[in-house]
């Protein structure tokens, strides 16, 4: 059974892939790359990878589907010029095709326990989790307290992204809030009955379950990265009912870069904290009585300093591009 | 099992030169930037199709279930940042797109290229 549904959906993710890039309106190519992403986490959650597909249902099918929205209300939504070189470029991605299907025919087959993945330092992980950071989910383990380093790096990319954003399109924001800050009653969909009222029952739903998703995520799926997609997301419907001036009221500029930033800081803080209490950088052991106390500490903390700058970045790169075309 | 995994490879295969084809050959700015994220989710796809394991469950353990086999966590952890590193990149992108826009009032790469070549 499971394996029908598998094939049935990599069968259509291919066809939603061959029509966005066949698609000449841009809008309907949009709508297909959202359900392109939530076909994708489907396909995530039948091969047993429940965060990733938590993550790419949140912010694939969710936050990238509304921020090419944004980007398509300033640009022209249809594609004008033909391909360039079309049977060069189907040749060459043909023969690509061909190489990369010889190339598995002796690739370990799907969920071979033999496979070289899964003997070298993996199975360390599973089996000493539990004793040293002392957290169910195995991801969240991972991702927060062995590879802390490579997390905080992640971090500041996104707080790096952000900011790359801001720089590039910022100005339209403070024009925005400059001119006239104060919300106007025809802005957002206010004024239509069914989004309003659907909005209205969604938007607490999704903050909360966001949070559920931040402090719950070393027991279950989720974590930083999910959470502050979620609230992100739970945001920005509210700012498209209610109008972009409504909801920069609600959380100025200023504050969601501030969260970006503290978040970031407050990761990198725990790690120079663990080294002033005689550990090494980001090793959370020594924060407590108790090492896998510590660990609990420090991996809670850092989630939260993820879903911070998350939360912050998301939600001011939405704003960049809403208020650029006002 | 055999088949399955093969499909899932075939499909990879598919999945990333379809999105390398709109990276190439389309002239839309827009149009590219779906194309590099289709190709992106093909890697991520692979990845995720290398930390399952036969008759295994996502990595969150139950110390009540003994012998339970779990799927691999390290692909997926690496792929649960990149998803979100991805979007931010994208936003980059699009900010980009965005302002070309509006200083070429155009986002076809063909288009741009000549405004370039005559000014």
């Amino acid at each position: 059974m499971v394996v029908v549904f598998a094939l049935f959906l990599l069968t259509l993710l291919v066809v939603t892939a061959i029509a966005i890039v066949r698609s000449e309106d841009l809008f309907s190519a949009v709508v297909l790359s959202g359900i392109f992403s939530l076909l994708m986490a489907a396909n995530f959650f039948v091969l047993d990878a429940a965060d990733v597909a938590l993550t790419e249902a949140a912010v694939g099918a969710g936050v990238a589907t509304v921020l090419l929205l944004g980007a398509l209300t300033l640009t022209p939504t249809r594609e004008r010029a033909r391909s360039r070189r079309r049977w060069l470029a189907l040749t060459a991605v043909a023969a690509n095709v061909a190489v990369i299907v010889f190339a598995t025919i002796d690739a370990p087959n799907l969920g071979d326990p033999q496979a070289p993945v899964h003997q070298h330092v993996s199975p360390w992980y599973l089996e000493n989790t539990a004793e040293y950071v002392g957290v169910p989910n195995v991801v969240t383990a991972v991702l927060a307290s062995f590879r802390g380093y490579d997390t905080l790096g992640e971090a500041f990319v996104i707080l790096i992204a952000g900011i790359g954003v801001l720089f590039t399109l910022g100005a339209g924001r403070d024009r925005l809030l400059a001119k006239d800050p104060e919300p106007r009653p025809q802005e957002g969909l206010k004024h239509h009955l069914i989004p309003k009222v659907v909005s209205r029952m969604l938007i607490p739903f999704i903050v909360l379950f966001g949070l559920y998703v931040q402090f719950h995520g070393d027991f279950g799926p989720g974590g930083g990265f999910q959470a502050g997609a979620l609230i992100a997301a739970g945001m920005i419907l509210h700012s498209i009912i209610e109008g972009e001036r409504a909801a920069l009221k609600l959380m100025p500029p200023r504050l969601l870069v501030t969260m970006a930033v503290t978040g970031t800081l407050l990761f990198g803080a725990v790690g120079v904290v663990c080294m002033l209490l005689g550990g090494a950088f980001l090793d959370y052991s020594v924060l407590a009585a108790e090492p896998v106390e510590g660990q609990h500490l420090g991996v809670l903390v850092i989630e939260l300093g993820v879903g911070l700058t998350v939360t912050g970045v998301l939600l001011a790169i939405y704003h960049a591009f809403a208020a650029r075309d006002q | 099992m055999e088949l399955i995994g093969h499909f899932h490879y075939l499909v990879f295969a598919v999945l990333l030169m379809t999105g390398f084809y709109a990276l190439v050959a389309k002239q839309n700015l827009i149009k590219k930037l779906l194309g590099l994220s289709i190709f992106q989710s093909a890697v991520f796809l692979l990845y995720i199709t290398m930390s399952t394991r036969e008759g295994g469950t996502a990595p969150i353990i139950r110390p009540e279930a003994v012998d339970q086999i779990y799927a691999n966590p390290l692909p997926q952890v690496l792929i649960l940042t990149a998803i979100v590193v991805g979007i931010a990149t994208m936003a980059l992108g699009l900010a980009i797109v965005v302002r070309i826009r509006e200083e070429y009032d155009s986002i076809e790469d063909n288009q741009i290229r000549r405004m370039d070549r005559r000014s």
